[in-house]
């Protein structure tokens, strides 16, 4: 079993067990709150998808609009970019960038910021005024559709980029890092359940030796006992014999065993 | 008397002039026109008119703009060729048509000086119409004083910028005050001009500039609802000639609103009829409507600018149909340009909106 699948290089050891197993908790709450980022994120992305849609159709219609108003300018006036281009001194239309914070991720969103600017407002102050007046302000709106559409489009960028990164997470974790943790897991408790039946079996084989021993040893006591008990019968009996007759083959014996031969020097 | 010895000098002229005319686009053509689909189809319309093959050089892609410039540039022609064969006082009356072009490119190149332009790049903007030939010494003037001593005094228009020589700096709102102050003298001076001429051209002429000078007054008056400019500064600004002098201009020189302008435009039957039905619309009172009423009524001035410059060609003998005839012919190169604009911008729902000629 822990043979399959890739697993971690760990010693089985019951403290590695206890790491691992933490590991693979950690990993499911990551696990889980990922894929809840990543659903808060999709969600976000499609209502972008929608806004970025619906922002630009309204773009081609209001740059339609727009550049209409300035063929009304050249209309009535002929050509004024050079003077508008000269008298404009500072920007009246300015785009601010803030940052908004989706489920930890930074999105930038552009603000526009008007301030009603007097800089050219007598071009055309013989002829065609108000047509000026009026593409000024069909051109700022298309630019505030601009500016809603690019911070739009970037919002999406980015929130695709992050999602697919998510998405990455997700699947690492559910497939390549929990079954990897779990074979470890399972690795360390097949380890583990070997060891104890190794154990098992060297007590068991222990305890077997040492019964086998006892046994062997209380044998050899008996033995003993019974040897002495015998020879203590043989010595009566030696005893009553010698009282009878001349010492037998026996009692040389013992002799021999008890008594130091004299040839032998040690 | 008049009629009888017009002929020994201007009669060439005239014929060239009404000739010319008879080469302006009928309804017709401008249906045929405003039915194309693409600029190129409208190309090939234009090729059957007297325009010819104004267009036939040009790479594919043809901008609205150049179909504007190159139209200009027949109408320059055709000015400069009646310019070089007329005596005077014909000469001196068509040199009047330019100074107005004169005046715009003045204003231009002022503008550019001031932001130290280069000054080539300037004179390619100008009207062609209106160049002269010291136009290029401009550039080295920095303020008015300068530019009045150094150079405009040897223009024709030096008459006209010593009234405004009191404008020290040159900043823009004052650029665009001696825009309006120079062409307010140029169009009084165009009128008496057209007196010493004697009957019939004065008669021609004092209708169209009168209504020039109105229409000037009406628009400067709508044009400086909410900007810095003072009503002192634009009661100057107004010409004391046209039907609105002196009652209607003292009025419009007070007014606040649109509806001011009516009242003050009320004096002239003309002028009633412009602010008719544009007043239905502005019930709500909001600064859009005043736009759309104002848009109605450039429209309506555009008509009737045309209306009186048709009418000169019916008074023969007079010097008036060669102005009428170069008004026209600019009617007619917006007419061009908008309907070309609305070819390309496909806007086929205003492309009706040019004002016909005859």
């Amino acid at each position: 079993m822990s043979g399959t699948g890739s697993r971690e290089n760990v010693f089985a050891t019951r403290m590695a067990l206890t790491n691992t197993k933490l590991r693979l908790k950690g990993a499911q709450t990551g696990h889980s709150l990922l894929a809840k980022k990543r659903d808060a994120l999709t969600t976000r992305f499609r209502a972008i998808l929608r806004k970025v849609d619906e922002a630009k159709r309204k773009m081609g219609r209001v740059m339609q609009l727009a550049s209409f108003s300035m063929a009304e300018v050249t209309y009535a006036t002929g050509d004024i970019a050079y003077l508008v281009q000269e008298q404009a001194k500072q920007a009246t239309f300015r785009v601010k960038a803030k940052q908004e914070n989706v489920s930890g991720v930074v999105l930038p969103a552009f603000e526009v910021d008007r301030t009603v600017g007097s800089d050219f407002n007598l071009t055309g102050l013989g002829r065609g005024g108000q047509q000026i007046m009026k593409a000024k302000e069909v051109y700022a709106k298309a630019i505030e559709t601009l500016v809603e559409l690019a911070s739009l489009q970037t919002a999406f960028t980015i929130l695709d980029e992050v999602i697919r990164a998510t998405n990455r997470r997700v699947n690492a974790i559910e497939h390549v890092i929990m079954p990897r943790l779990e074979n470890t897991i399972k690795y360390i408790m097949s380890e583990l359940d070997e060891m104890d039946r190794e154990e098992f079996f060297r007590l068991k084989k222990v305890q077997g030796k040492k019964k086998r021993d006892t046994a062997a040893r209380d044998a050899e006591k008996q033995a003993q006992a019974d040897l002495e008990s015998e020879a203590d019968i043989q010595d009566g009996l030696t005893l009553a014999i010698k009282e009878a007759d001349p010492p037998s083959e026996g009692t040389a014996a013992t002799d021999l065993l008890s008594g130091k031969d004299e040839d032998i020097i040690f | 008397m008049e009629a009888l010895f017009f002929n020994v000098d201007n009669g060439f002229l005239e014929a060239i002039v009404r000739g010319y005319k008879a080469g302006i686009l009928s309804p017709n053509q401008y249906s045929n026109l405003a039915q194309c689909e693409t600029l190129e189809d409208f190309r090939t319309q234009l090729s059957a008119t007297d325009y010819g093959n104004f267009l036939a050089n040009e790479p594919l892609p043809i901008s609205t703009s150049t179909i504007a410039d190159k139209a200009t540039g027949i109408l320059v022609d055709q000015f400069s060729y009646i310019r070089n064969n007329a005596v005077q006082p014909l000469a001196k009356f068509l040199d009047y048509i330019t100074y107005a072009y004169m005046i715009d490119n003045v204003v231009l190149l002022i503008t550019g000086t001031l932001h130290e332009r280069d000054t080539h790049e300037l004179i390619s903007r100008c009207h062609p119409l209106g160049i002269f030939d010291t136009m290029p010494a401009l550039c080295v003037a920095t303020n008015v004083e300068e530019l009045y001593q150094s150079v405009l005094v040897e223009t024709p228009l030096a008459p006209y910028f010593r009234d405004c020589l009191s404008a020290t700096d040159l900043d823009d709102l004052n650029i665009e005050i001696i825009r309006n102050t120079v062409y307010k003298a140029y169009l009084e001076d165009f009128y008496s001009f057209c007196t010493t001429l004697g009957s019939p051209t004065s008669d021609v002429m004092h209708k169209i500039l009168a209504f020039e000078a109105d229409r000037r007054t009406v628009n400067i008056t709508i044009n400086s609802f909410g900007t810095e400019l003072t009503k002192e500064q634009r009661a100057k600004l107004f010409p004391a000639i046209g039907r609105l002098w002196p009652e209607g201009n003292n009025q419009l020189a007070r007014a606040d609103d649109m509806d001011q302008v009516r009242q003050a435009c009320e004096g002239v039957s003309e002028y009633r009829a412009f602010f008719n039905d544009s007043t239905s619309g502005q019930a709500n009172g909001n600064g859009y409507d005043d736009h759309s009423t104002a848009s109605h009524l450039e429209d309506r001035f555009f008509r009737t600018e045309v209306f009186l410059n048709k009418q000169a060609f019916l008074q023969q003998f007079q010097h008036g149909i060669f102005y009428s005839y170069i008004k026209l012919k600019e009617q007619e190169i917006r007419n061009l340009t908008w309907i070309a604009e609305c070819i390309a911008q496909d806007a086929k729902d205003r492309i009706q909106d040019y004002i016909p000629i005859f």
